[in-house]
């Protein structure tokens, strides 16, 4: 029988576009923290900021016997670290996070909260000889500069520059990673369902070992949580006729709901209700590959003594570096599929064999 | 006991998937506990309560044993057009051993590993030129999907004193947890029989059960490596030589009152046992020695050959010791010293 | 102020391996007894010591981690009286080769790590630097007499001596991390001049080396407002002079980076610029590698701080410390603990006054 889907509209574009335009590289999180406050705090009443800066927000749902259900979604992004003053507005750096090294060099950067503008440079190709052409650019020669006498603080925080852009029915865009999913959080706590009682932990530093999502867990002793988060699509087509079977998610086949990652094993109870939410609500949604990868899912079902946990993640190709791609119609199906599996959420859910 | 041994290392339950495993060992632990439950992450907490005599003066002591239900196995990433089913690992699955392999996924459905050719003939290819043949001749007649999981499919095999089985770790260390609990009779300790999940990928039944529970000190049961076949060197665990007190692996440094208590209680009750320490391969223990205030912890070892392999291989003799050993440990008032 | 280095040269001449820590835990625990309140030891063996806050009813508290175990060997296999080692904690074997070790089995044997003769050695390891699992450890007895008194299992320790250098430093194994407990020393005893309304965990920390074990679980039980690490890192030396190196005898490193918590780091820079005491900035951008990774996120989260000590030729058996940097934390931090108002919790904040964009 099917079913409708359920929760309004869907976050904006405008919303992401200033989530993404943010600086806010794991460990530093402040500018994406300000935003869901600005966007929370004066509807919400119960909110924490707790002390790794995790944005803790409880939504009580009304009557019957409920579930505590924790949302989560991950505000930091990898980017840099100012380490050393080399003089003349050039900064050593070292990565926050686990970008990829060979799309680093020769991008535009921002640095601190005033988003000072600077570029990692890259010697000219007329410099180079055959040989160096062979080599991957080092990590260490590399330099942010800012300009002759352009001034930073070493500790600073950078990250590619702010780059958003609508291109068609895709978004490119500087860390999609997880701003996808913080929009999309935003959102379900603004149109938050009556039937559970719903904790939305905006973590910090996920990037970086799943830190806050750990402590988040530990504070709501939630009875079971959804993570949403943005996963690679690898589903470039393949030279000659090989077959490419490792895309672990493909864009334009709507959220991908995970069954294991490289950090936890998904329940097999709530993976079933969401396909089946989606299948019902005329959803379009893929499954992603197993293993590889990780999300807060996998600090969450280790905190405190286990927490049945799934993971669902809006696609998108090139992660972690200064560009990567979305489309919007997966975007806005991970929140309908979210919004509405969230009102479908009975204590039943956890019933019956996995 | 080989029974007993045969029908859990023939019985499937990679990381994640351990419903029959569970089903299986709740049946042969009717009767013999005060409490049954199952926790968030599927592990199976069996509760046999102090029996009121020999209480110790600051009350009964609370321990956990934790052996692991789960097995390592694969997982389908993909089925391509030709019906050849892609996959990963579930848990730590090392590639030489795969060639020539059978599975069996959760539905039913068997098949075969075949390789993708390599430059050498003698090369082995890493698992994602690795692919499962089922008898599938396109995706669509194919009867597994992406996320499928299987364990390996090899049947148990007598040798007398020795026998062989996929899955011996850790189904003989659930084996020997389910022997004890039988023999244990009345203690004055309340005993934690905790069959957990998800050991292979990182220890997190475990984890979890052991906050759930908050023992006073705990022992995992499990199995070690070997140093006695052909060319091994520098690792002295050997088969018939008793089962292994844990000092050290590479997760945890076992605490040593616990080594102790071990090695005391092995001596006083006559039985053989050997001191390990093992430089790669943890267990559980590690996971319970660091949850809330932490949890004194240690392990007793089952040497088995070819670990992670389809025939892994244990001595009966070993096996018996090692419930001897658990009961003792179980039987008499705890003095960590 | 108390003169520290006979107590820093007794931390340094005890083993106290992770896991195995008694030997050094009863030297910390004789010196800190009279300084503190109450004392007592941890379910995996770390030191727990409160000195409680002035004043009646109930404080705010501080909790303040040393790990006190350090790295050594121990025996994996007996071959013919001569010992086959493994590691505890990250061990270099390439700095191995000649150290005089301790051999900790019935009776404490003195040996020497060795490398074996070439011929000894598989073909395909000869040329390379000789790893651990083909290092050997020689306590000089015949094989009869090695297998009644060591056994697989037994800690092997590093055994070169306290040597002070010159420029009023300090040569020997273990200085990480029991500097670190000097200065907690040095902060508890100049703690018992001072008033402080906070009361005060002084724990020396079990198995950092392994597991960060004693970090986490303590702080899980002592459950703090606020966590500080005391630990080393690395001071400029031949080879070493990046952006990750201090200068040695240049004053304690405040750690900055996502395990830290940006305000209390700003407190403690304001503080030891009023106290003209000479910092630098320890950058870990990601992971301090110390017990403030473990506190950070114990419980529901606990805002963590970081002070090092420059420490040359980190994990052999021939650290280098300056001993005015081991004061300088001990008194850096009883500066700071005593200036904590009652109230002081309500005012961490995560946003700057200048916010934002």
């Amino acid at each position: 029988m099917p079913i409708s889907r359920r929760g309004g509209a869907g976050p904006s574009l405008t919303l992401l576009r200033r989530l993404c335009s943010a600086v806010a590289v794991a460990g530093d999180e402040g500018q994406v923290r300000k935003i869901v406050l600005d966007e929370l705090e004066p509807a919400a009443t119960d909110v924490k900021v707790d002390a790794l800066g995790n944005v803790l927000i409880t939504r009580k749902g009304k009557g019957g016997r409920r579930l505590k259900v924790m949302v989560d979604a991950h505000m930091d992004e990898v980017g840099f670290m100012l380490v050393a003053d080399s003089g003349d507005g050039l900064y050593e750096f070292a990565t926050v996070g686990n970008l990829d090294a060979r799309g680093i060099a020769g991008k535009p950067v921002v640095v601190g909260r005033k988003h000072t503008p600077g570029v990692v440079g890259a010697k000219a190709i007329h410099l180079m000889s055959a040989d160096d052409l062979k080599r991957p650019i080092a990590m260490e020669a590399l330099r942010i500069d800012l300009g002759p006498g352009g001034k930073a603080e070493v500790g600073d925080r950078g990250t590619f520059a702010p780059n958003f852009r609508r291109a068609g029915p895709s978004v490119m865009s500087k860390s999609l990673d997880d701003r996808l999913g913080v929009s999309i959080l935003i959102e379900l706590l603004k149109h938050a369902p009556a039937n559970v009682d719903l904790l939305a932990a905006f973590t910090v530093q996920e990037e970086i070992g799943l830190r806050g999502a750990k402590v988040a867990a530990s504070y709501f002793k939630p009875d079971l949580a959804i993570v949403v988060d943005a996963t690679a699509a690898h589903d470039l087509p393949m030279q000659r006729d090989a077959e490419n079977h490792f895309y672990n998610s493909k864009l334009g086949l709507g959220p991908a709901i995970y069954v294991s990652n490289g950090t936890a094993i998904d329940d097999p109870r709530l993976v079933r209700f969401l396909i089946e939410t989606a299948a019902r609500a005329r959803i379009p949604c893929q499954v992603r590959q197993p293993g590889g990868g990780g999300t807060d899912a996998g600090a969450i079902q280790r905190a405190l003594d286990g927490v049945p946990v799934v993971s669902v993640s809006v696609p998108h190709r090139y992660p972690h570096t200064a560009m990567s791609i979305a489309r919007l119609e997966d975007w806005h199906n991970t929140y309908a599929l979210l919004s509405t599996a969230l009102r479908r959420i009975t204590p039943d859910i956890l019933r019956g064999r996995t | 006991m080989k029974q007993l041994l045969q029908r859990l290392t023939e019985t499937f339950g990679p990381s994640g998937h351990e419903d029959a495993i569970r089903d299986l060992i709740r049946k042969e632990v009717r009767g013999l506990a005060d409490e049954i439950r199952t926790d968030a992450l599927g592990n199976l907490v069996v509760r046999k309560r102090p029996s009121g005599e020999r209480h110790p003066k600051d009350g009964p002591r609370k321990i956990m044993l934790a052996a692991h239900m789960d097995e390592i196995g694969l997982a389908v990433t993909h089925v391509d057009n030709k019906g050849f089913v892609h996959f990963t690992s579930v848990g730590w699955v090392y590639p030489p051993n795969l060639p020539g392999s059978r599975v069996r996924f959760m539905n039913g459905t068997a098949g075969v590993i075949g390789l993708e050719p390599t430059d050498h003939a003698s090369d082995v290819p890493p698992l994602d030129r690795m692919f499962i043949d089922v008898g599938a001749t396109s995706s669509r007649d194919c009867p597994v999907k992406t996320g499928d999981v299987a364990g390996f499919e090899r049947p148990f095999l007598d040798l007398g004193k020795r026998v062989a089985a996929k899955s011996m770790d850790d189904r003989i260390g659930c084996a020997v947890a389910i022997e004890a609990l039988r023999k244990l009779g009345r203690t004055p300790n309340d005993i934690y029989f905790v069959f957990t999940t998800q050991e292979e990928v990182g220890t997190r039944g475990a984890q979890t059960s052991a906050y759930g529970i908050d023992p006073d000190l705990g022992f995992s049961i499990d199995v070690t490596g070997w140093g006695d076949t052909p060319g091994m060197r520098n690792f002295e665990i050997a088969l018939g030589k008793g089962p292994a007190i844990k000092i050290r692996d590479a997760g945890m440094l076992s605490d040593p009152r616990i080594v102790k208590w071990m090695e005391r209680t092995a001596k006083k009750n006559r039985i053989a046992y050997q001191r390990e320490v093992l430089t790669d391969g943890t267990t559980d223990a590690r996971a319970m020695q660091l949850v809330r205030a932490g949890v004194p912890v240690g392990c007793v070892s089952i040497p088995c050959r070819y670990v992670h392999t389809a025939s892994e291989m244990v001595d009966m003799g070993d096996v018996e010791n090692a419930v001897k050993l658990v009961v003792a440990l179980l039987r008499a008032p705890v003095n960590l010293g | 102020m108390t003169d520290i280095l006979p107590f820093l040269k007794s931390l340094i001449s005890v083993a106290g391996l992770s896991a195995y820590e008694d030997p050094v835990l009863q030297l910390i625990k004789k010196e800190w007894t009279p300084l503190v309140d109450e004392i007592s030891i941890s379910r995996l063996g770390s030191l727990h010591a409160l000195k409680r806050g002035s004043g009646r009813g109930k404080h705010p508290t501080i909790m303040i981690a040393t790990h006190m175990d350090a790295i050594g060997l121990m025996v994996t296999s007996i071959v013919e009286g001569v010992l086959h080692v493994g590691e505890i904690g990250g061990v270099d074997p390439r700095i191995l080769p000649g150290t005089p070790v301790l051999v900790h089995g019935k009776r404490a044997l003195p040996g020497v790590v060795a490398i074996p003769p070439l011929l000894a050695l598989p073909e395909d390891k000869r040329s390379a630097p000789v790893g651990l699992r083909n290092l050997l450890v020689d306590v000089g007895l015949p094989p009869g007499s090695v297998e009644g008194v060591v056994r697989v299992g037994d800690l092997i320790s590093f055994d070169t001596n306290a040597v002070e250098l010159a420029g009023e430093t300090l040569s020997g194994h273990s200085l990480d991390n029991r500097a670190s407990v000097a200065a907690l020393t040095v902060c508890l005893e100049e703690l018992k001049r001072k008033e402080h309304s906070w009361d005060v965990w002084a724990v020396a920390t079990a198995q950092e080396e392994e597991t960060y074990g004693g970090g986490a679980t303590s702080a899980f039980e002592l459950h703090p407002d606020l966590a500080v690490a005391i630990d080393v890192t690395h001071a400029k030396a031949p080879g070493a002079e990046n952006w990750q190196t201090m200068g040695l005898g240049k004053g304690p490193a405040i750690g900055w980076g996502a395990n830290l918590h940006p305000f209390l780091h700003k407190r403690l820079q304001e503080l030891a610029k009023k106290l003209e005491i000479p910092i630098s900035v320890d950058l870990t951008p990601e992971h301090s590698g110390t017990d403030a990774y473990a506190m950070q996120v114990a419980r529901e989260g606990i805002p963590s701080m970081l002070l090092s000590i420059p420490l040359r030729y980190m994990h052999t058996a021939v650290e280098v410390i300056a001993i005015k940097d081991v004061q300088r934390v001990g008194r850096l931090l009883a500066e700071f603990i005593s200036g904590l108002e009652p109230d002081f919790m309500s005012t961490i904040t995560w946003e700057e006054k200048d916010a934002d964009k």
